[in-house]
């Protein structure tokens, strides 16, 4: 997975016309030209330059940024927990409210809470996550004052609450782009479990309530849930580009979009490894839950 | 079909209308600036008011659905096209191909696309056509899961195997018996994908990567009124109002399209 999205992304960024190639038309004379190809290693094959860039990524060396001079390692270093921050507070947010929705909704099925629910879903779906963080901005910072709109801190305090007020608004935001599913993947998944004969079994022996749902409609309920989430962390990632622009927040997304505005093509790469290594990890700890849940499956 | 899904097609109906025919009767053009008027509130002469540069926000919204319409169903015709080709080769030919190609499909699906949308749009620059290609070059897998899908079904099926016993030729039955199966459930990935591709196309416009200015869209006409929220907070709202009106009725007639190609799902959606 890992080697595909670089490899993927190396070669088109190397082949791409206003990639480096682009080099070789700048007005420069001849000989500053063969001096700058030398330097950056264009004058061997790109297959060559991949397994050089592969060999040292895997020792942590990304290379250099060719924007400011920085090793593209520590930018992104500097960026990524921003990203998980707000990333992880958005997946947590719609978890925290996005299953027990569901659940109420499969409980209380076709009654009105049901359909305006499911109608209010389907709003979510539709509304575009930068749209609904102007919205949020307009109503919270800009005519309540409630809330800060951008940036990570307010600048001469990094007090632990002034971080946690930023993060609000964005994780919000985010986590519309991801809540809908969730809520309608638990809602189905529960009415499925809802109707099967070992549920009917445990109701009429009498068991509580509380034990029923809990135990064993719930946890049954969830397994297909987990792996749904886990497909949705793309999106996630996806949606923390744009949500990072509308809030000004200092992350990945916001490096990745400078990074390809400047043609700048080690950062760009080393952008993409890194994301595509956040897909893997993420699906080793869905593969994990799975089996904290799920007796029956055993990591192999 | 669904009450509301019948109302949903009302609401395409008349947003394409709006987009393409309001145009013949307003008749201000979209670029035409007028600074001695920036930023008007909403009266005769812009009954939506005016932008930071005093051009009129209703010809602007209706250019913008244009282009947002327009790019939006080219994106997904090509993600229709790219899905069918893999998704039939995966499930018809089996073996290697299939192994191959439903790898790619799975790979592609786990990774960030938005980024690759990211780093291709930059390096390829952003005219319609490559926003088009570029849009429905990264959203083909969900049609090609659906294809291969409905391949393998209708592949063992009687009349599929009587079309070889009478000697027709593989292409000819992949395009005359098989793929015709399909047609339903490729008509609601078909909406659906419509809807995606919208998403996509404004939030590049958005990040200022899709639509250039100033050719209107819905997505970089709110760029430029993140701007003005202060001031001119309406100027926020009726381009993402008309997103989620476009992208909803798209869903909706989606679902009810669905119901009616598997009357099965309507108990789960």
């Amino acid at each position: 997975m890992i080697l595909f999205t670089s490899a993927l992304t190396f070669f088109f960024v190397n082949l791409a016309p206003g990639g480096p190639s682009s080099i070789m038309n700048m007005s420069a004379t001849p000989e500053q030209r063969e001096v700058l190809i030398k330097a950056m290693g264009l004058d061997r094959p790109i297959p060559e330059r991949y397994m050089t860039w592969l060999g040292n990524a895997a020792h942590g060396d990304l290379g250099i940024s060719l924007l400011n001079d920085q090793p593209v390692s520590g930018l992104i270093g500097d960026r990524l927990p921003n990203t998980l921050t707000l990333a992880g507070a958005a997946l947590a947010l719609s978890c925290l409210v996005g299953i027990p929705i569901g659940v109420l909704q499969a409980l209380r099925r076709d009654s009105w809470l049901d359909h305006l629910l499911s109608l209010l879903t389907a709003i979510g779906l539709a509304v575009p996550v930068f749209w609904l963080g102007i919205v949020l901005i307009l109503v919270f910072a800009v005519s309540l004052h409630v809330l800060p709109s951008a940036g990570l801190t307010t600048v001469g305090d990094g007090e632990f609450a002034d971080r946690l007020a930023h993060l609000v608004l964005p994780t919000v935001a985010l986590a519309a782009t991801i809540l809908p599913t969730v809520v309608r993947f638990m809602r189905s998944s529960m009415l499925e479990v809802l109707g099967t004969d070992y549920l009917r079994t445990a109701d009429a022996k009498g068991l509580p309530w509380r034990v029923v749902i809990g135990r064993h409609a719930l946890r049954n309920a969830l397994i297909p849930v987990v792996s749904a989430i886990g497909a949705l962390v793309p999106r996630l990632l996806g949606g923390a580009v744009v949500t990072e622009a509308v809030f000004s927040w200092p992350g990945m997304g916001r490096l990745a979009l400078d990074a390809a505005n400047g043609r700048d093509y080690p950062l760009v790469t080393g952008i993409a490894l890194v994301i595509a290594a956040l897909a893997v990890a993420t699906s080793i700890i869905v593969d994990f839950a799975y089996t904290r849940l799920d007796p029956r499956v055993r990591l192999a | 079909m669904t009450r509301t899904g019948v109302i949903a097609l009302a609401a395409l109906a008349v947003a394409t209308l709006f987009a393409f025919a309001l145009p013949l009767v307003w008749t201000i053009p979209p670029e035409l600036t007028d600074p001695a008027h920036r930023l008007a509130d909403p009266g005769a002469a812009h009954p939506l008011g005016s932008d930071e540069l005093g051009r009129d926000v209703l010809s602007r919204l209706a250019r913008g659905g244009q282009i947002t319409l327009v790019v939006g169903t080219a994106a997904m015709l090509t993600a229709l096209a790219l899905g069918v080709v893999v998704g039939a080769a995966a499930g018809f030919y089996g073996g290697f191909v299939d192994g191959l190609l439903m790898r790619l499909t799975d790979a592609m699906l786990a990774i960030p696309t938005f980024f690759l949308v990211l780093v291709v749009i930059t390096v390829m620059g952003s005219d319609l056509l490559t926003l088009v290609l570029v849009i429905g070059g990264l959203s083909w897998m969900p049609v090609a899961r659906v294809v291969y899908g409905e391949t393998l079904r209708w592949k063992a099926a009687e009349f599929v195997v009587a079309a070889k016993a009478l000697g027709a030729p593989p292409l000819r039955i992949l395009a005359r018996h098989v793929l015709p199966q399909a047609v339903p459930v490729l008509v609601v990935s078909a909406t659906l994908g419509v809807a995606y591709a919208i998403l996509t196309e404004s939030a590049l416009s958005y990040l200022g990567l899709g639509v250039q200015p100033p050719t209107p869209s819905w997505g970089n006409m709110l760029q430029r009124a993140q701007q003005y929220l202060f001031t001119s907070p309406v100027l926020a709202f009726y381009p993402g109002a008309a997103i989620v009106i476009v992208v909803l009725a798209f869903n909706f007639v989606g679902d009810a399209l669905r119901d009616l190609v598997d009357p099965r799902s309507r108990s789960r959606a």
